[in-house]
């Protein structure tokens, strides 16, 4: 039984940990919220260099094929930090996406730039006041261009291309790889400005097809239970890091001539974040083992795990603001950083209604789960 | 990662599939959640036997040592003989706590000839054995205990009360906590015995439980009689004998109880009204269920994630406590869910009512689930204090002489 991170991954996890206490994230953060800055591209190239935006691309596409245990433990590291970096965008869901592609010229034009991170590529499913269904998908493609307008895009603004599901004449949904440039993009005012989203907007612009195996939709979901997984890490590391904030405010805060955290309501109410973020934990695990172990049909575990971690990372979130009392609801404290991202990621990479229809519908026929 | 066992953990494994599959029926994954054993005597009977088969091919005692019968196994060994055993539709529960927590309080403080006694004939089901801790003024604050043991030449006498006693109307033996000077702290002046439970002055009496069972029991002392021989550690060491016998409590290895998520699915699935409507039809009870699989699954993950602990020889942290409390609280809602998806008919039990009425049961036995093994409130306490290090509560009785606390809704003389 090894449900847990090797020893190499750790060592990649703590490297990742010790450069991101230096980066001094939350002050890019906040220069983004401030909207002093719309990106961080001198950190996002630091962790290309250090092989983060290749890290799920083999070698011989220009990625350091470490792979998805590491993947896991890095978007851990940065949901903790909250670096305002493309990593799901670009090195996950953009680059899973081109991973599945069959066409070999495109892996190879595109992958090796995401993976040096000269370029990055983000991903897109169905404008956001839609559900995510197929009957969605409005953008359409006539094999050589694209028109329709898709929001919100993470790092739409700052990313050179877009995968995205898009319908084409006979009705079928495939899914296409349109650059930025060819179209027309405009930030959106949202609640976590620090993952910049755009609304993006295409007028017969060149696109090109990114053959998938099997129905596009179908893989566009499974590209997205892929990214979901990773994105439960994150969120797992940034509701550990609200509880750690949480717990070291009520330890040091004095009222009443005590700690704060002295007071049974606080001790019960950050022992209940603990165990939401260790459930919310060990379902990451047992998704990214899926994951790492090469099945092809994550959808129950991806679902699990997004359903705690989502649920885990808003209560984290939340009970971190109550914790600190009045200070915790000004800008210049921390918390509201991690609530914002909390409520952002909650609804950016599926919903929590989407995740627990999409868990009920992935259930066994049998019982025996 | 993986979820595999070692080459000699999957060695272990296979050796005690093998006998379970030739001595045991498997249990049915698609049946009705089992009640509580109606007829007790053969309950205590079949699992008797159970045992006596286990410890004669060596599927007993697996952590004990070897020179008290014992395979003088590890504790994922035992986790692995566990894992396998309840897959199989077998008696459980009678041998547990002296199997698990009174022998090996007595091999860290007993005699070899009282070990040579007493621990052949539990290790073969012969005898049975309780644990008699708790009192009414005593559950959350055990070291508050009153019954009290006074020395009288070679015995000491024992006046007081026990309660939630499991098993004490079937067992042979049982280990006592007693108070031996109420001029000390309340954790200074405890002592712990072994007693006979056929002794003259123990009386038993069944607890009726909300749910109409009575598995627990009161177990009243009545000048009892205890050679001092029967002494576990010295008379004022009594709390940390208990902390011994407390910390070899079973490894929560266990699947939920039943009806357990698993249960639930399936009559949302199936169950129909007369409308032909199901409850997995509502979205809103989609959603309620998809919350209670993802909270069964964290809790079954966070167990795998102790056992990886226990597989690299690591004793596992608090992920125990997480269990139980999840557990605990969900017990009562999926139970109270299924009731109200019933509708009027929701209020039937027994034979009568929907799936036998076992949700029904449920809802009657849960509110236990948050209080026995440590109140949700304590667990709470524990996570708080000894994995977050927030500070502990005060605790205004710590220093004072047991005789001057005030318990119960009485100030003591």
């Amino acid at each position: 039984m090894n449900l847990d991170f090797s020893a190499e991954t750790l060592e990649i996890r703590d490297q990742a940990r010790r450069m991101l206490r230096q980066a001094d994230c939350l002050a890019k953060v906040r220069r983004m919220l401030d909207r002093a800055d719309d990106a961080a591209p001198a950190l996002w190239r630091q962790m290309a260099g250090l092989g983060w935006a290749g890290v799920i691309i083999p070698p011989e596409l220009g990625g350091n094929g470490i792979g998805h245990e590491a993947a896991c433990a890095l978007a851990g590291e940065l949901g903790a930090s909250l670096a305002p970096v493309p990593f799901t965008s670009s090195a996950i869901a953009a680059t899973e996406a081109l991973l599945h592609c069959q066409d070999d010229a495109l892996r190879q034009h595109w992958l090796p730039a995401l993976a040096d991170g000269s370029r990055s590529a983000t991903f897109a499913l169905v404008a956001g006041d839609a559900p995510i269904h197929r009957d969605s998908v409005r953008v359409e493609f006539d094999g050589a261009r694209l028109t329709g307008t898709i929001w919100p895009v993470a790092w739409g603004q700052q990313a050179d291309a877009v995968i995205l599901p898009a319908r084409n004449p006979d009705g079928r949904i495939v899914l296409v790889l349109v650059e930025t440039a060819h179209g027309r993009t405009e930030p959106l005012q949202c609640l976590d400005l620090s993952r910049p989203q755009a609304r993006l907007t295409f007028d017969s612009a060149p696109a090109s097809l990114l053959p998938v195996p099997g129905d596009a939709w179908d893989m566009a979901l499974h590209l997205l239970d892929r990214t979901a997984i990773l994105t439960a890490f994150e969120e797992v590391g940034g509701a550990q890091a609200c509880l750690d904030m949480a717990v070291a405010y009520a330890k040091q805060r004095h009222v009443f001539g005590r700690p704060v955290g002295a007071n049974q309501a606080i001790k019960h109410k950050l022992a209940d974040v603990y165990v939401a973020v260790e459930l919310a934990r060990s379902n990451a695990y047992l998704a990214a083992l899926s994951l790492i172990s090469g099945e092809r049909d994550l959808g129950l575990v991806a679902a699990t795990a997004r359903v705690s971690s989502i649920q885990g990372y808003a209560l984290a979130a939340a009970e971190n603001i109550q914790t600190h009392g009045g200070i915790g609801c000004t800008w210049q404290a921390d918390p509201h950083l991690y609530y914002r991202r909390a409520a952002q990621l909650a609804v950016g990479c599926g919903t929590p209604g989407y995740w627990s229809e999409r868990l009920i519908a992935c259930l066994p026929l049998s019982s025996a789960a | 990662m993986d979820l595999c066992d070692t080459p000699h953990e999957a060695e272990i494994r296979a050796r005690a599939r093998a006998f379970l599959n030739a001595n045991a029926r498997p249990r049915r994954g698609d049946s009705r959640p089992p009640g509580p054993p109606a007829d007790v005597a053969a309950h205590v009977a079949a699992a008797k036997e159970w045992q006596a088969r286990k410890a004669a091919a060596g599927f007993a005692g697996i952590r004990w040592p070897r020179e008290w019968g014992g395979q003088g196994g590890s504790a994922i060994e035992e986790v692995i003989w566990q894992q396998e055993e309840q897959t199989f539709d077998v008696p459980r529960g009678v041998f547990d706590i002296g199997l698990g927590m009174c022998i090996p309080t007595l091999m860290a403080y007993a005699t070899t000839d009282q070990l040579k006694r007493h621990t052949g004939p539990t290790l073969r089901g012969e005898e049975i054995w309780c644990q008699m801790f708790s009192e009414p003024d005593a559950g959350s604050d055990l070291a508050g205990l009153r019954t009290r043991a006074v020395r009288d030449g070679d015995d000491w006498v024992i006046d007081g009360q026990k309660i939630w006693t499991s098993g004490a109307h079937y067992s042979d033996f049982g280990i006592l906590l007693t108070r031996t000077d109420p001029t000390q702290p309340k954790h200074k002046g405890l002592t712990m015995f072994f007693v006979d439970m056929k002794s003259p002055g123990i009386e038993v009496r069944p607890i009726h439980q909300m749910s109409g069972g009575a598995h627990f029991n009161e177990v009243f002392f009545t000048g009892l009689r205890v050679p001092d021989s029967q002494r576990l550690g010295q008379p004022g060491d009594g709390w940390k004998v208990a902390l011994t016998t407390l910390m070899n409590e079973r490894l929560a290895v266990g699947d939920e109880s039943r009806p357990d998520i698993n249960d639930l699915i399936a009559f949302a699935r199936s169950w129909q009204r007369a409308d032909g409507s199901r409850p997995i039809d509502d979205a809103a009870a989609r959603h309620r269920i998809a919350d209670w699989y993802a909270r069964s699954q964290g809790v079954r993950n966070t167990r795998f994630r102790a056992i990886t602990a226990l597989s690299r020889g690591q004793t596992p942290g608090p992920e125990a406590s997480i269990g139980r409390l999840v557990n605990a609280i969900k017990q009562q809602e999926m139970a109270r869910f299924a009731v109200e998806q019933m509708g009027a008919a929701g209020m039937l039990t027994g034979p009568d009512g929907i799936l036998g009425g076992v949700f029904q049961q449920s809802l009657l036995t849960s509110p236990a689930g948050r209080i026995a093994g440590g109140t949700s409130e304590i667990l709470r306490n524990i996570i708080a204090e000894r994995v977050l290090g927030l500070p502990a509560d005060i605790r205004v009785d710590k220093d004072m002489a047991f005789q001057d606390i005030r318990q119960g809704s009485e100030r003591r003389g």
